[in-house]
């Protein structure tokens, strides 16, 4: 075990250092941010002004060098745009992502599980093949445009909930939160249900294919023949041995969640760590966007190990030893 | 994985017992197709979004991209609306430069069916020579290629897609390479688990027994025998691919404004709907359902029938 864990760190440290060179020099590729930057009537002197006080007159191995030790220590640039470091930019609008990926991930959980447990309970009823329909059409839609028509129907047309935002929020312990006023909760509603939908169909067809495999069970027959109700054999035996895959898949779907968050932010203008990075892609703001792709680069590693450290925990059929790292 | 899987041997065994009335693995494979209604009608839908993406110079009405046609004085009308100059209906409304949405739709269509398709094909030609190479060698070659392929799965499509066209910037192009890098890894799993079974078999020891090269037994024996599974991940990969590059030219990091592609048409409605104009992200978001849900609804029924474990 122990082992397994310095392998896999060193190969984190490995993928970081390989993601620093392709995101860094990548990066500085597109386009010269100081086009955009200076005044349009900036001479000569002051163009090389700007580009001495941004760094950017140095040679760019240099620059990757200079980057290297600053990340060491924390500090991935200042913003070219709004001028402040770029790290507790992006720290500070994580918790915003945060808010909104978990509680789609609740949100998911809730819808999904009931409708795919009715649907593996009535296949062939209406209803069975309503639901169903109903979560292929969720795979189907693409979730920004199903954004955009909620906030026609529910903000535009019927005015019934804000589009844009957070809304009202109380900071605890210097987080700020939204769900814990009614106002900013409001503001939740349609994000967490746009971002939401698909992990909906997909906690839908899962619980659907293990309650119809678990119905035909030695262990449900048994309960059934010990005399239980249905309803205690439903919601406790079977309940408990469809949740495994259901919630190991969603565990392995969070990442993902918090990465689609970008697409649902910027149509509900949430101010959320995805608003950020469109917006400074847009104006070329670099170190921004090298920072926040370290960020997540560094936020994936850390997932994927915990969730591959998991499993071992709960599935005594993994055992680490055995994998080559 | 029965001998039922690939067709092949039962196909030659029956075809020497009785040549008459014997089913093909093709025959075998449609009837299996055609046993859902939805599947069919899958099918053909898909069939009207291709013609309308193949033919749509010739029958759109006008050429939103012609700038001669478009008459910026007639922008945002609602559905059904009349064309002052000759009176042609505009059924779907026009969008903020005034042009024509129906034929706005067509050409979106074109483009996006055009970058899903391209970079299905990319992927999966890249895709199974990796995953066939590693299944087929083994080994060490094996372990590093898997690796990588674990490494890329380990992280979410859209945000290497992002991470990528922040690097490279707007363009086919660059979308089309953005989405084979995200998607390569998918048909070379795929494949490397097929091929994995399909290397124990007799027939590639008998064709290694004849002593043919390396390339000759992956492309000619191995390749065909992989098919079934490699055609099902295609579909849906290529459903993904037409979503994802609309997501991103809706976030404005895929195409460039002048290439019509649905998620820019529905981008630029984005700002006229909250003032109540909905046709402008309405319609162009409907045909985008429409070519992912017909795609995906016979990926559904191709897995069930190309799925030896259902098979009758």
């Amino acid at each position: 075990m122990t082992v397994y864990v310095i392998r896999r760190l060193l190969q984190a440290v490995l993928v970081i250092f390989i993601m620093t060179l392709i995101v860094f020099f990548g990066v500085n590729v597109i386009g010269n941010p100081i086009d955009i930057l200076v005044d349009p009537d900036c001479d000569q002197a002051c163009f090389e002004a700007a580009e001495k006080a941004l760094g950017l007159d140095k040679p760019i191995i240099e620059q990757y060098f200079i980057f290297v030790e600053n990340a060491l220590q924390g500090n991935l640039g200042k913003s070219f745009v709004i001028g402040m470091p770029a790290l507790p930019l992006i720290v500070e609008r994580m918790p915003a992502t945060l808010e909104l990926a978990l509680s789609a991930m609740i949100l998911a959980i809730f819808t999904g599980i009931p409708l795919g447990m009715w649907a593996g309970l009535r296949p062939d009823s209406v209803s069975g093949k309503v639901i169903m329909g109903g979560s292929i059409l969720g795979f189907s839609l693409p979730s920004f445009w199903v954004g955009l028509m909620m906030i026609m129907i529910f903000a535009v047309e019927f005015g019934l909930l804000p589009s844009t935002g957070r809304g009202e929020t109380v900071t605890v312990g210097g987080i700020r939160l939204s769900f814990l006023t009614l106002d900013g909760l409001s503001h939740m509603i349609l994000p967490a249900i746009n971002l939401a939908l698909y992990k909906i169909s997909l906690v839908i067809r899962l619980t659907r294919a293990g309650m119809r495999e678990a119905m035909h069970q030695d262990y449900v027959k048994f309960a059934r023949a010990k005399g239980l109700s249905t309803t205690r054999v439903i919601f406790v035996h079977v309940m408990k041995n469809i949740l495994i895959p259901v919630v190991t898949i969603l565990g392995l779907e969070l990442g993902n969640v918090i990465a689609f968050a970008v697409v649902t932010e910027t149509i509900f203008s949430w101010p959320g760590m995805g608003k950020l990075i469109i917006d400074s892609i847009q104006v070329l703001d670099r170190p921004v966007i090298v920072a926040y792709l370290m960020i997540t680069v560094f936020m994936f590693i850390f997932i994927n190990l915990i969730v591959d450290l998991l499993y071992s925990l709960i599935d005594p059929r993994v055992r680490l030893q055995g994998i080559k790292a | 994985m029965t001998e039922l899987a690939n067709g092949l041997p039962l196909a030659a065994v029956s075809a020497t017992e009785k040549a008459a009335d014997v089913e093909t693995p093709f025959q075998r494979f449609l009837s299996g197709y055609c046993e859902s209604k939805v599947a069919i009608g899958a099918f053909f839908g898909f069939l009207v979004v291709l013609f309308l993406a193949l033919a749509c110079p010739w029958i759109s009405p006008t050429n939103p991209y012609d700038l001669m046609q478009v008459d910026i004085m007639e922008n945002r009308l609602p559905p059904g609306s009349a064309r002052y100059s000759d009176g042609m209906i505009y059924w779907l409304g026009t969008d903020g430069q005034g042009r024509d949405m129906l034929s706005g739709i067509f050409y979106g269509l074109r483009t996006s069916l055009f970058v899903g398709a391209m970079s299905g094909v990319i992927a999966l030609m890249l895709g199974t020579t990796v995953g066939l190479t590693a299944a087929y060698f083994g080994g060490r070659v094996d372990t590093v290629i898997m690796r990588i392929v674990d490494l890329q799965l380990s992280f979410p499509t859209i945000l290497v897609a992002l991470m990528l066209l922040a690097i490279l910037g707007q363009g086919v192009d660059k979308i089309i390479i953005a989405l084979v890098t995200v998607q390569w890894a998918y048909y070379a799993r795929t494949i490397r688990s097929q091929a994995l079974i399909e290397r124990r078999r007799e027939y590639i020891e008998a064709a290694q027994c004849l002593a043919l090269g390396h390339r000759r037994i992956v492309f000619r024996h191995l390749l065909p025998n992989c098919m079934p599974p490699l055609i099902v991940v295609g579909t849906v990969q290529v459903a993904h691919a037409i979503a994802l590059e609309a997501t991103l030219s809706f976030l404005g990091l895929g195409l460039p404004p002048t290439e019509p592609s649905l998620g820019l048409l529905i981008a630029n409605g984005f700002d006229y709907m909250l003032s109540g104009r909905y046709w402008i992200s309405f319609y162009p978001g409907v045909a985008l359902l429409i070519a992912i849900a017909t795609i995906n609804l016979m990926g559904d029924q191709l897995r069930d029938v190309l799925n030896p474990r259902l098979q009758k």
